[in-house]
Formats: C-alpha cells, structure tokens, sequence
C-alpha cells in the first residue's frame, strides 16, 4: 500500500516537472509597482474578458523590482512588461540593453496623487509643503543651525494650523509612496524654507536634511497598507495620514484631503498639474516580445483606449488619474505606433 | 514519618509541626500561584482567540451575501451589437453593458442627460454581463427575447445595503449620490432589491470589481500547492526519517546531519523562496507563479518538521516490538515497513499535518516565485499560475475599495475553514492508525 503510493507521487511529480520546463508562454505577463498595480489589473481584467486572450498575470513586485525582472532578458521565461510609479532610470535602461532589452516602448498611464488627509470628525486643513517639512523633518534650522525637531503641536509650526499634537501616520521608507512624498513634499518645502537654505550646505547634507523624517513618534510608520491608515485617521480624529488619492477618492465619506499650497487633492486639480504632489505613472513593454507573446499590442491598445483611460474610463473610477485630452492623444499615437524609447 | 516522630520526640514537639505545616502551607500555596498563573496564561490566550475570532466574523460575514438588482433585460440585437450575426465569436464580445444599460434606463425613463445615465449605470455591477454572456452561450436563439434577471449590483450599493456607507441623503463625499440612493431607495420598495448567498465568492477567480472577486482560484491554488507539497515532503520525510533512526550508524556525520535538519527548521521562510527561484525557476526553468514550483518550496519549509516529528515517532516505539520481530525472522526492513512504520504512523501524520498547515499560511516564499499576482483564471493543472489563499488575503487587503475590507475576512473565515478540515483529518487519520500496548 505504502510502496505503490511512493511509486504513484514519484511518477507525478516527474511527470509535471517535465511537462514544466517544456511549456511555452500564451498570456501576457506583468510585474512592477505596487502603485500602477490597481489600473494594470483592471485594464488586464478587461483584457481578458473579451475572450481573445487569456487575462494577463500582474505581479506586484515594486517599481524597482520590477525593472530587474524586465531587463534580466528576452524570452518567454522574462515579463513582457513592468509598472513603474516613476519614469525608468538610465541605468536601468543601461541594464535591459546589456541583457539585450534593446527596444523599450514607454506608456505614460496617467497621474497618482498624494495625500495629506484627516478624519472628516476633524476640520479641513490649509498647509503649505513648507510647513509639512517644519512639522515632519528630523532635524530643521533654528538660530543659524541645524537642531532636532522642537515641534509638538502644529500650531508651533505657523499659528493658522490648528492646537492638536503632530501626528501623521505615513508609509514606512520601503513604500514608493514614501519616496514621492519625501520628494515632493518634504524636498519642496525645505526649498522654500529661507532659514535651511541659507546655510548653504553642501548637496548630500541639503538633501539629507530635507528628506529625512523624524522618528521621535510624530511621524508614525503605518505599514505599506493605506487601508489600515484610512482605519486609524477614522478612529483619531487628531491624527494625519499619508497615502495615494486613490484611497481618499474610495473613502470620501470619512477622510478629507488637506489643501496643499491652497489647492485641494481633487480629479481635476490633479490631472491639471495645480495639486503640487502628483506623480506620472508608466508602464514599459518589450518591443521584442510583439508577436512572439500574444497579445501585447492588443494590451496596449485597450490600456489606450478612451473606455479605459479616458476621462469617464473605468481607470478614473479606480483612482487613475487621466492625462489631459492632448497629451493622452499624443501618447496613444506613440504607444500604438510601438515608437521606442527617449530618454 | 520516623524522622518526624524522632524529631518530634528529641525537642519540643510544637515548633516541629509548626514548621512543617508552615512549609506545607508555603508549598501549597506555591501550587496554587503555579495553577493560577497557567489558568490565567489560558483565559488570555483563549480571550485574545475570542478577539481575533469575533472582529474575523463581524467583519468578514457580512460579505457571504451580495446584493442583487432586479431588471427586465431585453436581448435586442442592434443593442448587443450583432445585427444577425449568431455565431459563438460575436455573442462572446457583443456589448452586453449596453443591454444592461438599456434596462436601466427602460426603468427609470425620467433620466436623462450624460452624468444622470452614467449614475444610473453605476448602480449594477460593472461584471453583471457575465450572467448575460452565458445566458446567451447556452441558449442563441434568447437573442429578442426579454428576461427578468437578478444581476449583481455595484459594490457602493452593496456596501449601502450592509450598512457599511451612509444612506442618508445630502451626506457629504458619500460613494453614491442621492439620486443614486433615490433610485434604490425605489427599487427597494418594489422589492427589486435582494440579499443573496454570495456564490460568486466561491466560483470565481480573483477581479478588480469587489462584488465580483472570488475566492476559488485561490482555493484550486492552495489545494494544488499542498497536494505538490504532502507528495513531495512526506515520502522524502518518511524515507529520512525511518533512514537515520533504523540504519544510519550513530556517528559524527549523521550527528552533523541530524544539527543541520534541527537548523533547517528554524530557518525563515523567504529564504526558502529565494532558493526556489534560484533552483526550480532560473536553473529547471519552470514555469513563474505555479503551485507546481510553489508546492515544492513549501515542500522544502514542511520537511525538517516532518523528519525531526517522524524520527520522536519512531523513537517511541518501544524496541521490544523490534526485538520480537526480528527473532522472529523477520529482516530489518520487514521490522520497519511491518511493524515500526505502522505503529509510528500517527504521530508521522501528526508532524506532517503540522507541516502542511504551516506551508498553508505561507506567502513569504511565494513571493520570490511569482505566486502574489493578479490572477484571473482559475487553474487548470498545479503548471497554470495561482494564488493561493493567504496571497489573496494579502492582496485583498491592500486593495482600496471598501467592499474589499469584509472580503478580506470572509477570505480569512475560508482559509481558517480550510485549516481546521485539514486538522479535523489528521485527528481522524491518527484514531484510524492508533494502536495501544
């Protein structure tokens, strides 16, 4: 009894792992950012409904994880193509062109806003990126030198911010979202902070300064999960949150959105460039990997198609926030017409 | 008892008695502390299950009903785009959100305009055209006719319908509109509006729309993943076990062997994945994201737990039952497959089970071999790519729709079902296989 079990598992398993390694590939494969990662699935989602093809696998590897992967090489074992929530690196193209990845078409899919948002049981809140760095940085200039963070309560920052103690709940230094909001926020307040740029620090010092962030608990890594933020804001009426616009947009009834530089996160303040922290997002395709992998094309083609990407596109109903009508013109003739990537 | 007497009748009796039943008393009093600390550690153990358990089932019920719509659908050629074309290609990519829009729209014929209709549209599922699409697959000949059909609503309605948002009209940032609560609130009243069992949780694969995920691709996946894995791990546990506690010679290389299994089992599980990719991806060139490579990686976490579980169990038969085989006749394998083995049987079992639902919950090691992905389809063969279940729990929860919270406790609820049958098995399996002497 126990011998013809052995005997059975044996066989299977050598059975499949031949059958394994002799497969070829017939569906699009996909890894990348964790932030383009809710529109790609979408779009792959559709893809695959009408039939045609099989729906596309989208991993969610990170932007920088996804790059390694899409330019380790051309074949049906490498993706076809990778999201990424900030435009490719030249030496990650220089990466993909070692490997052979030589031709790379490049899809803007529109903009990703970030948000500085509270409980809706707390009061709407005006700040500038100037004060955001005041209350979040770790270290910030008084009396001509640079001193921990004295700031305890927003007030202590500019006197129009409200009495309550800092307290923003943010995604830890892993988080792409992270890395935009210290980018955005963080390094475009202190530019405007007088007091930091007149000491006239050196290049490396100046940016260390204005992106790092205080860890005496004002600042509160929350964990990659927005979701669990959203559920703390709503729980802490006192409390900030940072994370994607996508999440303010799916919880509206909750959270609100603090006005940044005086523009509130909206569809359209967004898309228009007024809302100072907003980020492209792209995806990447393997021009070699048209017609040898099925589909990829025709992928492209729904991504650009107004029913997706549109205005009224089922994208902008998943936080997607479109490129205005030239622009999303011109990109789609670029993308369709397979043209190769400047950098 | 004479040493006491003795002592007692050397001094004076009293202080002799007095401290012993002092020290008694501190004895008992020891015992006591000890019982009450080990009850007190249980009732905080047991009432932090309780915690995890209740908010699990308040969040996560909820989502084993969805909300249905009423509609009177028409079939209408020219609206499904297909003139008179019937052939299986056109019915599959005929515009059948437009049939479902049209409905609508028949329903509430007072609306008008572009962001009124696109409103209305809102309130049923993205995905209703499913049903449609296979409606008219099995049957060509419904195309002109008019069914009255429940479809699934959008997961805001749902979420209405729960209770989850607000349906107070002129609330401020509610997902739906107070037209759109207008409309349901009518629908409602016609009774058009139903809560059913939400059987798609358990048809389909994974999806972006909420009221359309489903849980099954996963479960294929995890079943596909652990088939892989018991397959792998417990013949080549078995075998490892019964070598190096029956034949292996005691020396200083199967002692090395023995410290490195011990140390395997401690070894993180992501590190597991990385080999994975390295060994079973990149050098035999299998396939990305399937439980084929994912069932063997976790194959390789269950096996020292497996080895060091079967050698206790082969440890523990008493060695008389070896020493009455072998005199009489029997060989040493014949003393192991015949008697040792089958008495050792249920705590292999024990330590196997405790594997599997170990590799069960894993999602670290997947990682690395591409099995956390959007996956629509649901597997075919353990070579297609699969989630499994805690790599959708996973992706549920990061998601940013709110039908997506209770979905994610309604995926825990499965996965823990899923848990306890396979503990409920082993239990069954070792009274099965149990033997007393």
């Amino acid at each position: 009894m126990l011998r013809k079990t052995l005997t059975v598992a044996a066989i299977a398993v050598a059975a499949t792992t031949v059958a394994g390694a002799a497969q070829a590939r017939d569906q699009l494969r996909i890894v990348g950012s964790s932030t383009v990662y809710p529109f790609t699935t979408a779009v792959a989602e559709q893809f695959g409904k009408t039939g045609k093809f099989k729906t596309p696998v989208v991993e969610s590897t990170g932007t920088g994880g996804g790059m390694k992967l899409f330019c380790a090489g051309i074949g049906p074992e490498h993706p076809d193509l990778t999201n990424a929530s900030r435009r490719i690196k030249s030496s990650e193209v220089e990466m993909c062109a070692k490997n052979g990845v030589a031709d790379i078409v490049e899809m803007k899919v529109g903009y990703d806003g970030i948000v500085l948002a509270n409980s809706k049981k707390g009061k709407v809140i005006t700040i500038t990126r100037e004060q955001v760095y005041l209350a979040l940085a770790k270290d910030i200039v008084q009396g001509g030198k640079l001193v921990p963070n004295p700031y305890t309560t927003w007030n202590q920052v500019d006197p129009s911010l409200p009495s309550t103690k800092i307290e923003v709940l943010g995604p830890p230094p892993t988080s792409g979202t992270r890395d935009s909001f210290a980018e955005m926020v963080m390094e475009g307040g202190c530019k405007k902070n007088a007091a930091l740029t007149g000491l006239k620090l050196d290049e490396k010092a100046h940016a260390k300064a204005c992106m790092t962030v205080r860890e005496d608990g004002a600042y509160v890594e929350a964990g990659e999960n927005d979701n669990l933020i959203v559920q703390k804001l709503d729980a802490n009426p006192n409390a900030f949150g940072v994370f994607g616009y996508s999440f303010l947009d799916q919880n509206s009834d909750k959270i609100q959105g603090s006005l940044i530089d005086g523009v509130a996160p909206s569809f359209e303040t967004v898309a228009s460039g007024k809302y100072p922290v907003s980020r492209p997002l792209f995806v990447y395709a393997k021009k070699a990997h048209v017609g040898q992998i099925p589909g990829v094309k025709e992928f492209l083609a729904e991504y650009t198609s107004e029913k997706a990407w549109g205005k009224s596109g089922y994208l902008g109903d998943k936080g997607l926030i479109p490129m205005v009508d030239a622009e999303r013109k011109d990109w789609a003739a670029k993308i369709n017409g397979l043209e190769n990537l400047k950098m | 008892m004479t040493d006491t007497a003795q002592m007692a009748a050397a001094s004076s009796a009293r202080p002799a008695v007095q401290i012993i039943a002092a020290r008694l008393k501190r004895r008992h009093a020891a015992e006591r502390r000890f019982r009450r600390t080990g009850l007190a550690a249980v009732v905080v153990s047991l009432g932090f299950l309780a915690i995890l358990l209740f908010t699990i089932l308040g969040n996560g019920l909820s989502a084993f009903s969805q909300t249905y719509v009423r509609l009177d659908v028409t079939l209408d050629a020219e609206t499904l785009g297909i003139g008179d074309q019937r052939s299986a290609d056109a019915l599959a990519s005929a515009n059948y959100q437009g049939v479902v829009k049209e409905a609508l729209y028949k329903r509430f014929p007072s609306v008008q305009g572009r962001v009124e209709k696109r409103e209305l549209a809102g309130l049923v599922s993205s995905g209703a055209d499913t049903d449609l699409r296979r409606l008219l697959a099995a049957d060509p000949g419904a195309v002109g006719t008019t069914h009255t059909l429940w479809l699934v609503a959008d997961d805001n309605v749902d979420m209405a319908m729960k209770g989850y948002i607000s349906r107070k009209p002129g609330a401020d940032g509610n997902r739906l509109s107070d037209r759109q609560l207008g409309w349901l609130a009518e629908l409602e009243a016609e009774g058009a509006v139903v809560k059913r069992f939400n059987s798609i949780l358990f048809s389909s694969g994974d999806s972006r729309e909420p009221e359309q995920a489903g849980l099954w691709g996963a479960v294929v996946g995890s079943i596909y993943s652990l088939a892989i894995t018991l397959l792998v791990s417990f013949p080549l546990g078995v075998a490892t076990a019964v070598y190096l506690e029956e034949f292996a010679p005691k020396n200083r290389w199967t002692h090395l062997i023995e410290v490195n299994i011990n140390n395997l089992a401690a070894v993180p599980s992501v590190v597991f994945g990385l080999l994975g990719l390295a060994v079973f991806l990149n050098f035999f060139g299998m396939p990305r994201s399937a439980p084929l490579v994912g069932g063997l990686v976790l194959a390789l976490i269950c096996l020292p737990t497996i080895i060091i579980a079967g050698r206790a169990a082969l440890k523990a038969v008493p060695p008389s039952i070896r020493e009455a085989a072998t005199g009489l006749g029997a060989s040493r394998l014949q003393v192991v497959t015949d008697h040792v083995l089958p008495l050792a049987m249920p705590g292999i079992l024990t330590g196997t089970i405790l594997g599997m639902a170990h590799a069960l919950g894993e999602t670290a090691p997947l990682l690395m071999i591409g099995m956390v992905a959007f996956i629509v389809d649901i597997p075919a063969s353990p070579l297609d790519p699969s989630a499994v279940l805690p790599v959708q729990v996973y992706l549920w929860a990061d998601s940013p729709e709110r039908a997506f919270v209770e979905r994610t406790s309604a995926a825990i609820i499965v996965l823990l079902v899923f848990l306890a049958v396979m503990n409920l098995g082993a239990i069954w399996l070792r009274k099965k296989f149990e033997h007393r002497w």
